[in-house]
């Protein structure tokens, strides 16, 4: 898959962002006053930057709010009302906390629960896919969930947490990762299936694509990476991502500390994603021969 | 509500028949030019005349080589090309219809035909992600999602002459590799075709259910000996002679 910005963005940013709403709607930090003002500040500005990201890669974002109307079949959609409702009920939690010094705990915890189901919600945009056999699992939604849940209590400076979640994220992911490895050749669609033309032990292959120029479809799907270069990316994913933000938390604690681990962790995530969409193969590249499969 | 409908009135779709097509293109050119002219956003073209054209196809004709496995009768099987328009099948179970955030793709209740309402498309891409065979086409001009109506605007269109209301591709191809009609009523030309030559689903592991089936190429004509006078003629010397001969040999010795 076409590993677009704008979405590597949106998911890096938002998922970071609805993980600190989480750990600000269970009043871990139990902050108020200014302090209170400045995390809700990094949270709103990280998920609502991400979601905005969002419609950049949208051929008519000005119809966007039609994309509220479909909750009942559409993941998409799903997202978006979670993603809404999230903001508001932490709005209103947050507004109690920032000017009045009150803590509505019961809507913290349904603002905490909307944020990590905003997460779920995209994390299903892509696990549902059957045509991506590399997403197409339930590892993809905990991958995200993890992601979400560890770099938020990174955010917001749950020490003993981040030292817990950011290795069980890590685990994820390679899990993620080794699963997807196999999971084109065990979805049983290759150029066989997809063409019928394999019959009686039948060897097809793509001898000439449609038209001699490229297209949508190339584009969009066909996105090819050296595996040797995703095996190095990855080792930076996991690095920078995991390992570098727990040795800093092991370390004395300071802010330029605590700083680095955020930064490390972001561009960590940002290469996971990354890797998340490139490394991405969907079924219709098999009709171009473009997979091995 | 882009929700399926439990079932269909009528199913229409297309019989392809991959033993016939020639691969000519036509059926791609006679779908562009009706679709860029009638219902819906044209069909843009980006680059056409420079040195990386590109555009929206609503149908594309890929080719692919068959070698058959080698058998006792058939020790070498020839490989053979065979030509394979692909474009929507109009699934009974559409994943691009549910991934859908707006309504804008739907299935219709009275024909099966999946179509786009452009003015209600985002582009947000999800239903082309969702299909397995890539027929849906972002239009890079219009930001809206492209796809095969079945020609919607010609199958009940009373301003055209009878014989020329079904869709383009099936109208001007001059094979008659590709066929319309209901797959709901099972006396149908398109079902009658499906039942004698054996219509299959592409990629039915995906779940998709897809209406349009493809007719697999028949085998082959097996010519026997074709020049009555080969077994009377003298087979040609293999061993060269003469200096040739002598050469061969003293290199040979080297």
């Amino acid at each position: 898959m076409h590993p677009a910005p704008s979405v590597i963005v949106f998911t890096t940013l938002s998922g970071l962002g609805f993980g600190l709403l989480f750990w600000l709607g269970i009043a871990m930090p139990a902050v108020t006053g200014w302090s209170a003002f400045a995390f809700f500040v990094v949270a709103y500005l990280l998920a609502v930057g991400g979601l905005i990201s969002s419609t950049f890669h949208l051929g008519h974002p000005e119809r966007a709010l039609k994309a509220f109307s479909q909750w009942r079949s559409s993941w998409l959609s799903r997202e978006g009302w979670a993603a809404v409702l999230a903001l508001v009920v932490m709005g209103l939690y947050g507004a109690g906390l920032v000017f009045l010094d009150q803590r509505w705990s019961l809507l913290g915890w349904i603002g905490a629960a909307l944020s990590l189901g905003t997460v779920y919600t995209t994390s299903m945009i892509y696990g549902q896919m059957k045509t991506v056999p590399r997403w197409k699992t339930p590892l993809t939604s905990a991958l995200y969930l993890s992601f979400s849940l560890a770099g938020g209590a990174l955010l917001a400076g749950q020490v003993s947490f981040a030292l817990i979640l950011l290795p069980l994220a890590a685990v994820v992911q390679v899990l993620w990762w080794k699963h997807g490895d196999t999971a084109l050749a065990s979805s049983g669609t290759n150029l066989g299936t997809a063409t019928g033309l394999a019959r009686d032990g039948a060897a097809v292959r793509a001898f000439e694509p449609p038209h001699t120029g490229t297209n949508f479809l190339l584009r969009e799907f066909v996105y090819v990476i050296g595996r040797k270069h995703a095996q190095k990316l990855r080792m930076i994913a996991l690095g920078l991502g995991f390992v570098l933000p727990v040795v800093l938390l092991l370390l004395p604690f300071t802010h330029l500390f605590g700083a680095l681990a955020v930064v490390s962790h972001l561009a960590g995530i940002a290469a996971s994603r990354w890797l998340f969409f490139a490394e991405a193969e969907h079924v219709v590249g098999l009709y171009y021969g473009k997979r091995a499969a | 509500m882009t929700s399926l409908p439990a079932s269909t009135k009528k199913k229409l779709g297309l019989v392809i028949d991959l033993d016939t097509c020639v691969g000519c293109h036509a059926c791609v050119i006679s779908c562009k030019g009706w679709n860029t002219e009638n219902y819906g956003a044209p069909l843009s073209d980006q680059d056409p005349y420079g040195g990386n054209p590109s555009g929206t196809f609503l149908n594309r004709v890929h080719s692919y080589e068959v070698q058959p496995l080698a058998t006792s009768t058939m020790p070498h099987p020839a490989a053979q090309l065979i030509h394979f328009p692909k474009s929507c099948l109009h699934c009974e179970d559409a994943p691009c219809v549910t991934v859908c955030p707006t309504g804008a793709s739907y299935k219709r209740v009275e024909d099966g035909i999946v179509l786009v309402n452009e003015s209600d498309c985002i582009g947000c891409g999800l239903c082309a992600w969702a299909c397995p065979y890539g027929a849906r086409e972002m239009d890079a001009e219009e930001g809206v999602m492209k796809k095969c109506t079945l020609c919607v605007d010609r199958i009940y269109n009373e301003n055209l002459p009878e014989v020329d209301r079904e869709p383009a591709c099936v109208r001007t191809c001059p094979a008659g590799a590709r066929h319309f009609g209901d797959f709901a009523d099972p006396d149908s030309n398109v079902s009658r075709l499906t039942a004698e030559r054996g219509g299959m689903d592409l990629m039915p592991e995906q779940g998709t259910k897809p209406v349009n089936q493809y007719l697999p190429p028949r085998p082959k004509d097996a010519l026997d000996q074709i020049d009555v006078l080969a077994p009377f003629l003298e087979p040609v010397v293999q061993e060269p002679s003469g200096f040739l001969g002598w050469l061969d040999r003293t290199l040979e010795k080297i």
